[in-house]
């Protein structure tokens, strides 16, 4: 790249950078404005919207639950969707449309809809099987499909899976290698994009959990924060906060995996 | 919905759910759940003791701030050692009434309800009788004569306003410039009971009737147009911002319980001074029916009545408890003066008003 | 590849792969999802038409046209503005703190909506924003003809906000796999910039922004929680009408006019998906597929 294309792009990120940044961390500064604001309107700023936050047991084990639900989730939406977008993708082509559609639908039905749906298999699931937060996992597997799957799609159109699996076949490798070995180090932007939404749509999740009477991490911030207004938008702020930070490691957890795998055949 | 394979589910689960409940009697004594009375099953202490081995209370869509719902949840708590597991803060009352048939034969589903009217005579089926110990001080045309449900608590449709900014003396006021981009509705009226009960103050204030609410659509509808009437449901936190400085909203809804703003004050107009109570019930399908009983026993004593009325709400026993001296006369003195003769929309009423808002509302306020 | 084993074994391992997906989405997807549709078609006395006929009333016709148009827009800006980031970040340095941080806020602000987004931006640009407040210090009046903000010009504003973090997210890997070779075979070619972007990266990128764009469409279109905050004005998108009919506490719901509005809905996207279908047919007719 010769130096005046890389100085223009260098500009071009910075425009974007500043631009964007001011737009989507101006009304978070709001946010924190309001919350430390003091009663009356002179009176100095306080953090006690913040600190009285404090450690309700009510939060804490919300938070463990919600937690627990986005290993679940991740973890199945990674087993379900992931083999099973790679082997239509190579064996049965006339099904990627349809599979695709299939994973649209949770996001086309609005979710106080979905929860009419789920509702009697809920009961029936609450009765039979378990009456524990983590049946959760059912239904949010659903819900991260459409984000998921077009996560994974972005990442596998880059990918020759056709041609690398043909080669690796005829090299002898089974299908659980093509799989492992070959297709997902080639694409493990989109694997960890995926998860990461997965996480954050788990913890991001309210209606689904509330009209089913769960306590998950937002219900439990939404019964806290209608205590108090400064309250409600300083737990607002504390809750995207700690999602951020538990992704940001995320981030780093997934690069040491793939690089633990073994160096990917870039093709 | 109704459909056949929704109904053999059910009848399957109630089923299941009658053995499941003969065979973990330990946890909770079935006698509760169809007791009528305290008196009727051991008195006061059995109640005590079956409820505590329960342990658990479930309550749906109870705001923390709303009638000083929060201290009463840590009240009962920590004198009864039951938890209480919340659910829907934000809900309505039919989301309620939804969660009480979706839910039904779950541990999740609710225990009592605190319903607006209207959901309440439609749903009376879901409902268990029972009578609290002071079912006599609460008036008879404030309960079921049957005990399915018993009213709570109830406040007058005020106009809460920041008086540092603001002077409402009518709701007429409200029309003119000075109010620009100012008022607001809690909810939208063909939804939610209090903006409902907003629309038709003003309609009982401009010339309309409890029969009529057309004219509390006009006065929106002029609103509107002179660009004074903002469309953001008012929450406390867009009273504390400023953006919603003048609120149409129950008069405990607007106290100082609800909105921190020092300069908040409540008026209600003496033209028009409609009163709504809301109603609590036990369900039928409670999973925890001895603690939903000590929940109402306790809300209908002395220290619950009282707690809400520090909230700011007027509760049903209040002239009993004026001529007992069992009231908190501070938290009575704070509420705010109201002078005229109080309405109430009955259920017809009520239905006829949201069945005219359901065709006229969108077209007045939705430009 | 492998000759299989004979003709049914072939068919029966083909299916098997997928068979697990199928059954799982069988069960907690196309069984709830046909309750509503059976919901949508039953009344208080069976079958009928009543509930699809409701949704004739122009103030229901409207509420669509309202749904379609803030969904198009807020995910045609969210795609655009979302791609430009995604291609800053992308190009950067790929085990980079910048990518990592800008990737994690992406993921949380996707997920960020209903009564807070709609305070953040009420107390960012509302009538008493502390924008709008430092503007009017400084003598400039931020809205001279009526409040925006709470409208549906303002509503699609809000939407941009978790729209754009989402497309970034979503549409990251598939540039992740531009290939600087093809950019080195462009300019050995003779190619320009334009060039590059017009006949290369661009229409290989074209279908993962197409099904990136349907993504953010969905997600709009069926966004209900800020709305109910912002716009409180009645039913003025699909979704609040469906939250009137199931939770309407002044008697007017109707859960079985709410399935109806749903499947409205369903129809609505599924005629969007026929379009993108078809686009993306012919945009990837010449991929290696």
């Amino acid at each position: 790249m010769n130096r005046r294309r890389r100085r223009r792009l260098a500009a071009f990120k910075t425009v974007v950078y500043v631009v964007l940044g001011l737009f989507f961390l101006l009304p978070i500064a709001a946010m924190v404005e309001f919350a430390t604001r003091g009663v009356g309107l002179s009176s100095p700023r306080t953090l006690s919207a913040f600190t009285s936050i404090g450690s309700d047991p009510e939060l804490v084990d919300a938070i463990t639950a919600s937690l627990e639900l986005a290993v679940i989730t991740s973890v199945g939406m990674l087993a379900l969707l992931l083999p099973t977008m790679i082997w239509i993708r190579l064996r049965v082509p006339r099904m990627v449309r349809p599979v695709e559609l299939v994973c649209l639908t949770p996001l086309t039905i609005p979710a106080i809809v979905l929860v009419v749906g789920f509702a009697p298999i809920y009961q029936w699931i609450e009765i039979n099987v378990s009456d524990s937060i983590l049946t959760l996992a059912f239904a949010y597997l659903i819900l991260v499909l459409p984000y998921c799957y077009r996560a994974l799609d972005a990442g596998l159109s880059a990918v020759d899976i056709r041609t690398l699996s043909e080669a690796a076949r005829n090299l002898g490798a089974s299908w659980g290698t093509v799989m492992w070995r070959i297709i997902v180090p080639n694409m493990s932007s989109a694997v960890s994009n995926a998860c990461l939404l997965c996480v954050a749509v788990v913890l991001g999740e309210f209606t689904v959990a509330n009209l089913l009477n769960f306590e998950n991490l937002q219900v439990a911030i939404s019964i806290l924060g209608t205590g108090n207004a400064s309250v409600s938008i300083a737990l607002a702020v504390v809750s995207l906060v700690f999602v951020f930070f538990f992704l940001l490691v995320l981030s780093f957890f997934g690069r040491a995996l793939s690089r633990r795998r073994g160096g990917a055949a870039r093709a | 919905m109704r459909n056949n394979a929704a109904r053999a589910t059910r009848l399957g689960l109630a089923l299941t759910v009658v053995a499941t409940v003969a065979a973990c009697g330990a946890s909770s004594d079935p006698s509760w759940s169809t007791a009528t009375s305290a008196a009727s099953n051991g008195g006061m202490s059995a109640l005590v003791t079956a409820a505590k081995a329960e342990g658990q209370l479930n309550v749906i869509a109870l705001p923390l701030n709303w009638a000083n719902y929060g201290t009463i949840i840590k009240d009962f708590s920590a004198k009864y050692g039951i938890k209480v597991n919340q659910a829907n803060p934000q809900g309505s009352s039919q989301d309620e009434v939804n969660a009480v048939k979706s839910e039904a034969g779950t541990s999740n589903a609710p225990d009592v309800l605190d319903i607006g009217m209207a959901v309440a005579w439609a749903n009376t089926s879901l409902f268990e009788p029972y009578e609290v110990s002071e079912w006599s001080e609460i008036p008879a045309d404030q309960k079921d004569a049957s005990g399915l449900w018993y009213q709570d608590y109830g406040g007058y449709m005020s106009i809460g306003y920041d008086s540092s900014k603001y002077t409402v003396t009518s709701v007429s006021d409200l029309l003119t410039p000075a109010f620009k981009s100012a008022v607001a509705l809690d909810g939208d009226p063909t939804e939610a009971n209090a903006a409902l009960n907003g629309v038709m103050m003003t309609s009982l204030a401009s010339g309309g009737s409890l029969t009529n609410i057309g004219p509390g659509v006009s006065f929106f509808k002029q609103l509107n147009a002179a660009g004074n009437f903002v469309p953001v449901t008012a929450t406390a936190a867009t009273i504390d911002n400023g953006t919603t400085p003048v609120v149409f909203n129950w008069d405990y809804l607007n106290s100082a319980s609800v909105v921190s703003l020092p300069s908040w004050k409540v008026f209600v107009p003496s033209d028009a001074v409609l009163g709504g109570y809301y109603a609590q019930a036990i369900t039928k399908t409670a999973p925890h029916p001895a603690a939903a009983r000590l929940w109402e026993e306790y809300l209908y004593s002395a220290t619950g009545q009282n707690l809400w009325l520090q909230g700011g709400a007027r509760p049903v026993e209040m002239s009993a408890m004026q001529a007992n001296r069992t009231i908190n006369q501070t938290s009575a003195a704070a509420l705010p003066s109201v002078s005229g003769t109080p309405v109430t929309l009955d259920q017809s009423q009520a239905s006829a008003a949201a069945g005219y808002l359901a065709s006229n509302w969108s077209a007045a306020v939705g430009s | 590849m492998r000759r299989p084993l004979g003709g049914r074994l072939r068919i029966s391992t083909t299916w098997l792969g997928a068979a697990p997906f199928l059954v799982y989405s069988g069960v907690f997807l196309v069984l709830p999802a046909a309750l509503v549709v059976v919901g949508a078609f039953s009344g208080p006395h069976g079958p009928t038409l009543a509930n699809l006929a409701q949704l004739n009333q122009p103030y229901v016709v409207s509420a669509f046209v309202n749904s379609l148009v803030l969904s198009a827009v807020s995910a045609s800006i969210g795609a655009v503005v979302g791609a430009v980031l995604a291609y800053a970040v992308a190009t950067g340095s790929p085990d980079g703190i910048l990518r990592r941080l800008v990737t994690a806020l992406c993921g949380v602000l996707s997920q960020f909506g209903g009564v807070t987004l709609a305070f953040a931006f009420i107390a960012t640009i509302g009538t008493e924003g502390f924008i709008v407040i430092w503007l009017q210090q400084h003598g400039i009046t931020f809205y001279p003809n009526g409040v925006w903000l709470f409208s549906l010009t303002g509503l699609t504003l809000i939407y941009t906000y978790f729209e754009i973090p989402l497309m970034v997210i979503v549409f990251m890997p598939a540039l992740d796999g531009v290939r600087p070779q093809w950019r080195e075979a462009t300019e050995t070619l003779g190619g320009a910039t334009w060039h590059y972007w017009r006949h290369v990266a661009g229409p290989l990128l074209l279908p993962a922004f197409l099904g990136a764009w349907l993504l953010l469409f969905a997600n709009a279109f069926s966004a209900y929680a800020t709305a109910a905050a912002l716009l409180d004005i009645g039913g003025v998108i699909v979704p609040l009408q469906i939250s009137r009919a199931l939770s309407s506490e002044v008697g007017l719901n109707q859960a079985n006019f709410a399935a109806a509005l749903a499947l409205g809905m369903v129809v609505v996207v599924a005629v969007i998906i026929v379009l993108y279908s078809w686009l993306q047919r012919r945009s990837a007719r010449w991929l290696p597929r």
